[in-house]
């Protein structure tokens, strides 16, 4: 082809020239039409997630100014500019921190227990048959009761309304932890045992470089799952508490008529519950480095 | 002179004709570079450890009810330094003896003795290389080597030094920070040679260690076995399904048949060494090849008789 061009190319040069510049053209404008400026994937994807939540804020908006009412009835809902309005009142008040602050505190102390608890159990019950079989009866028959259930029997068995609060939060974290523990305990390969028995390796070096490390990626998602449940747990146990926390200024926001506070404490338990499972993840996330690639194989 | 083929196994994956004179440099390069083995270990240059005796051994399993056997009254004395391949096809009880021999599996009836001391459990003096995926996935490759030497109680300092040593045998240094997940197929199981030597064993155990490889890996780290077996004089016993890999590698070829698992027959190999893969095409070689494959066939059509027997 391109001999024969350049053989014409001696007789008739501009026709020639034109008809290899036309392609090259006609590819450097499908180029530029096809490669506008490129966000990173990983911006474009946040920026999708931000643009979902501004929708919902404007349908939101648009229900509630409009009296939206089929069904659904968002006549007496407050709009999000209500709700801002009252949120940075909230905010520059000392008392809402102080909420924020309590609810913290026991979701912090609760979480912590559950952690150790749950993977305690839960290596224990991957661990031995035995206790597997005493243990599993009280985790099946405990987990679908639900945080709100527990209240009576936390105020009449726990010292003080704070460690009744506690002590639901923690029964939230503590099931999808030792669940998870468990699982991924029992999900060890036997190949890797083997391999470190024929190192030398004993029961306690097994456990602590084979079992325990195997199991991570598993414990991590039940931390984080816990994390949620301890929040969504927080809300029923600070029902019992006739002072602070987010979850007892939501409550008595409803028994005082005053909607936008119901949502300013809704949105706070949803913000806190997502910031704490990130941070958990984020915290989990350098003892989990080796999986990077191990998903390409 | 060409650098010393171990170091830099990617590039001899391209170089597909290798001379002898090549693998020689390599070896005596090794030597140099050989790390002495601590005093615990006894081992003397002419490899007096490493001797395996299985007496009589019978393997059987509970399946469902019924009891089937594995490995059926197996009689092998293996002389230290000795390279053993186990043949034979899959389903046989080859990778069952030799999990034996690891102390995986308790024999039902007979002995298994190495360097005289019953096989109860396993351990350190029985090095064991397996098929694939039995690196640590969380440990570096580093860490993956040095994790014997730790276990035996050596200090972090030496276990690492020890790590890098055995790294550099398998010509993988330069990826030592990294994480299993990341290397190939044939860099995990040279890890994982690395790391079953590491702690100077007596015995080496290896459960068909390239099979998961590709055909050009595979004949690689087959020469890589032998250069590093050279050096350290230590018995092999290696479970294969693959004759040319069996002819190849061994001094001797213990021949298995399934239902139930015997060794059938116990063909020396008397192919000079250095080998190097010239030898594939040599007349001896293809000899030996043709009595392994006779052996396997004849004995593949007597079980396949006995089941319709049994079965009609």
């Amino acid at each position: 082809m391109s001999l024969n061009n350049s053989d014409i190319g001696g007789e008739a040069g501009s026709p020639v020239i034109d008809q290899v510049d036309t392609p090259a053209a006609d590819t450097v404008a499908t180029m530029a039409r096809q490669a506008p400026v490129r966000l990173p994937e990983t911006v474009r994807r946040y920026l999708v997630r931000v643009l979902a939540l501004l929708a919902a804020l404007l349908v939101w908006h648009w229900a509630s100014s409009r009296g939206f009412n089929l069904f659904i009835n968002f006549e007496n809902v407050p709009g999000p500019l209500v709700v801002g309005q009252a949120l940075i009142e909230a905010l520059s008040s000392a008392d809402f921190y102080l909420h924020i602050l309590h609810s913290l505190r026991r979701i912090a102390v609760a979480y912590v227990v559950a952690v150790v608890l749950g993977v305690g159990l839960g290596i224990l019950m991957g661990r031995s048959r035995l206790a597997e079989d005493i243990i599993t009866p009280y985790i099946e028959l405990l987990r679908p009761i639900p945080a709100v259930a527990w209240i009576p029997l936390a105020i009449l068995m726990m010292p003080s309304e704070e460690s009744s609060i506690i002590f639901i939060t923690f029964l939230g974290a503590l099931f999808p932890i030792v669940i998870n523990t468990v699982h991924g305990v029992e999900q060890t390969p036997k190949v890797l045992v083997r391999a470190a028995r024929s190192l030398g390796a004993s029961n306690a070096a097994i456990l602590r470089h084979v079992v325990l490390p195997g199991a991570l990626p598993s414990i991590v998602a039940g931390l984080a799952i816990g994390m949620g449940v301890a929040w969504f747990s927080l809300l029923a146990g600070e029902i019992i508490s006739g002072q602070y926390g987010i979850g007892y200024f939501t409550w008595s926001a409803y028994t005082l008529i005053q909607y936008p506070q119901i949502i300013i404490g809704m949105l706070m338990i949803g913000g806190l519950g997502t910031l704490c499972t990130l941070l958990i993840k984020l915290l989990c996330r350098p003892l989990l480095r080796w999986q990077v690639g191990e998903n390409d194989r | 002179m060409r650098p010393a083929t171990k170091s830099t196994p990617e590039s001899a994956l391209q170089e597909q004709t290798r001379s002898q004179e090549n693998t020689m440099t390599s070896a005596i390069d090794m030597i140099q570079r050989l790390p002495q083995p601590p005093e615990r270990s006894a081992k003397t240059p002419g490899g007096e450890r490493g001797h395996i005796e299985i007496r009589d051994v019978s393997v059987e399993f509970e399946r469902s009810g019924d009891w089937a056997t594995a490995v059926h009254r197996a009689q092998v004395d293996i002389r230290p330094g000795e390279f053993v391949c186990l043949l034979g096809p899959s389903g046989c009880g080859k990778s069952t003896l030799l999990n034996a021999v690891a102390g995986f599996v308790t024999p039902t009836r007979g002995e298994l003795l190495v360097d005289g001391a019953p096989v109860t459990a396993p351990g350190p003096d029985r090095g064991m290389v397996f098929q694939q995926h039995s690196l640590f996935p969380w440990k570096t490759v580093r860490d993956n080597v040095a994790f014997g030497p730790l276990m035996s109680g050596l200090g972090r300092n030496e276990a690492m030094s020890l790590a890098r040593t055995f790294l550099g045998l398998v010509g993988l240094s330069a990826h030592a920070n990294a994480f299993p997940a990341t290397l190939s197929g044939g860099m995990q199981q040279r890890v994982g040679i690395a790391r079953a030597l590491a702690n100077y064993p007596s015995v080496l155990l290896m459960d068909e260690p390239f099979g998961a490889l590709d055909a050009q890996t595979r004949t690689m780290m087959q020469e890589s076995l032998l250069d590093i077996w050279s050096e350290f004089g230590n018995t092999v016993l290696f479970v294969t399904h693959d004759i040319d890999e069996a002819v190849f590698l061994s001094d001797r070829i213990l021949i298995m048949s399934a239902s139930p698992g015997r060794i059938i027959a116990d063909i020396s190999v008397d192919l000079p060494r250095p080998r190097i893969q010239d030898l594939l095409t040599r007349p001896e070689f293809m000899a030996l090849k043709r009595e392994c494959l006779d052996l396997i066939r004849r004995e593949t059509l007597r079980a396949f008789e006995q089941q319709n027997g049994q079965a009609g």
